[in-house]
């Protein structure tokens, strides 16, 4: 039933001529998607509404600082090449994960950044979840904060989205649990005392009060495989960067919040 | 690398009380959590934290460990004259860090 | 109705279905130790002294439910003029579970113009929050506010 409505509403689109998107990943109704940020406390959607309250802010300061740092053998910085990163790296973060020609395959935001250190700077790459790399993903990303999300539009990275939406369908672990069972069947309810949101990642890299720390959006689903009690994907792992770009896709046109505040 | 941020008007009115909000990295390790093989992990805190304001202490507090990491602390003071506030965090390991900001007073 | 046959292997199934769902793997863990109403009571006494306690004109703000214990928001308001004669000399908070009693002294002046901080703190389980205040003439004046704690659902392995 809710295949033939999509097709549709879709043909309706079309009928106005509307450039539909590819039946879009997402499995929760357009209308009903909510950021997590409308499932939280007013008191903690008070610490992202403030940037000199939002601890987030501390790592874009330091990533704007590292930006401008020359490192490597090449000595350069980031900046020396993209200059200002409000013009040059406005609207980045919303495309991500993106498609890299030589790979082959989607990379994330803090893959590019690494990529970019060993091509350009020719700097060894920055440890997943280590400060630097945290900061500077922040820092890039909080260029594109309000912008919307359009991951996964570009055509050539449809298999990845079919791979990482397969990911999330999948049942899996000692629980025998799928993603979508908690993020797309119950994501009105609570499990314990936290509330089960929607699976749409608008704000990452961000602060968990729980990990009193930034962290990426890979930190907080391999968070989610322990508690599924399942094979944890290394950082960067392909399966990770799949399950991150199908999320995104869910979260086609929302804002991006980052650094975002979550429990 | 520790960051601070810092929240002053750049301007007030002679008179106005003025909010002030500061935000410093920091891990706040409490000195009571345990690593696998049951060795403490030192406590690593911010004990002090004042603000001076053009060099007369108008605020200053003791911290302990059950104040959250990347300490968040807010207080108010008058708008007595332009000038400077300097602030300063001091804490466990040698951890000294400073920041000011300036206000102009009409 | 008559005891299961089977209790001890329902306990187990159910402490081991529970570590699941909360993903437990300690690698980091929590010394069980916490403060005393002993503990809370002495350390207030080390700031009053041997005065008397009043209750009144000092208020907690703090969300009576967290999220997350780990980043509690507090505000402490206390009702004074903050004149020359007549002003609050320093904010005390204290715990009561936390493995120590103490949380932060915060001290003003007639300079500060309002009596008030914010702060935000840790929380290791439900318990209450004290804040004394101490005025310009020597008055101690107390308030509590109770906090219940929720668990997150799923932690994680120390990274």
């Amino acid at each position: 039933m809710k295949l033939i409505r999509t097709i549709a509403v879709a043909g309706l689109l079309l009928a106005a001529g509307f450039a539909v998107p590819r039946l879009c990943a997402t499995e929760i109704p357009q209308a009903e998607r909510r950021s997590g940020y409308t499932f939280m406390s007013p008191d903690t959607k008070a610490i992202q509404d403030d940037d000199t309250a939002n601890p987030g802010m501390l790592w874009v300061l330091d990533g704007e600082a590292l930006w401008k740092r020359k490192t490597g053998t090449a000595d350069k910085a980031c900046a020396d090449c993209h200059e200002d990163a409000r013009a040059s790296m406005k609207g980045l973060a919303a495309r991500y994960p993106a498609y890299d020609k030589t790979l082959g395959r989607p990379v994330n935001l803090e893959q590019r950044i690494n990529l970019c250190r060993a091509q350009h700077q020719q700097a060894t790459p920055l440890p997943y979840e280590s400060r630097d790399l945290l900061a500077l993903t922040a820092f890039v990303a909080q260029q594109s904060r309000g912008m919307p999300i359009t991951a996964g539009a570009d055509p050539q990275l449809e298999p990845f989205v079919a791979k990482g939406r397969d990911t999330f369908m999948r049942r899996q672990g000692q629980l025998n649990l799928g993603c979508t069972n908690c993020h797309n069947d119950n994501w009105d309810k609570h499990l314990a005392g936290s509330a089960v949101t929607q699976a749409l990642p608008t704000g990452y890299p961000l602060y968990r009060l729980e990990w009193q720390s930034l962290g990426s959006l890979q930190r907080r689903l391999r968070n989610c495989m322990t508690g599924m009690r399942t094979q944890i994907y290394d950082y960067g792992a392909p399966e990770l960067v799949e399950l991150e770009l199908y999320l995104m896709s869910r979260a086609h046109d929302m804002p991006i919040e980052t650094p975002a505040v979550r429990p | 690398m520790a960051s601070a941020l810092i929240n002053v008007p750049k301007k007030a009115k002679r008179g106005d009380i003025i909010e002030i909000k500061t935000l410093m990295s920091h891990i706040m390790e409490t000195g009571y959590r345990r690593t696998a093989t049951g060795e403490l992990v030192p406590r690593d805190i911010i004990t002090s934290f004042s603000c001076r304001y053009n060099g007369v202490e108008v605020f200053r507090a003791d911290l302990f460990p059950a104040i959250a990491a990347n300490p968040f602390i807010t207080f108010f003071t008058v708008a007595t004259e332009s000038g400077k506030f300097d602030f300063e965090w001091i804490g466990d390991q040698g951890f000294t860090e400073t920041a000011s900001a300036a206000i102009s007073v009409e | 109705m008559h005891e299961p046959k089977n209790s001890s292997r329902r306990q187990f199934l159910s402490l081991a279905g529970s570590a699941a769902v909360m993903g437990v793997i300690p690698i980091v863990t929590v010394t069980p130790a916490e403060a005393t109403p002993a503990m809370l009571a002495s350390a207030i006494r080390n700031v009053v002294g041997t005065a008397t306690v009043q209750t009144g004109k000092i208020k907690i703000d703090v969300p009576p439910l967290v999220e997350n214990g780990n980043t509690v928001p507090l505000t402490v308001t206390v009702t004074s003029p903050m004149t020359e004669n007549d002003y609050v000399k320093s904010i005390h908070v204290f715990n009561e579970k936390n493995p120590q009693p103490n949380v932060g002294n915060f001290y003003l002046g007639p300079r500060s113009g309002r009596a008030q901080i914010s702060t935000r703190i840790r929380l290791a389980d439900t318990q209450k929050i004290v804040a004394i205040a101490r005025l310009s003439d020597g008055s101690f004046w107390s308030v509590s506010a109770d906090v219940v704690v929720t668990l997150a659902a799923c932690t994680e392995e120390v990274i």
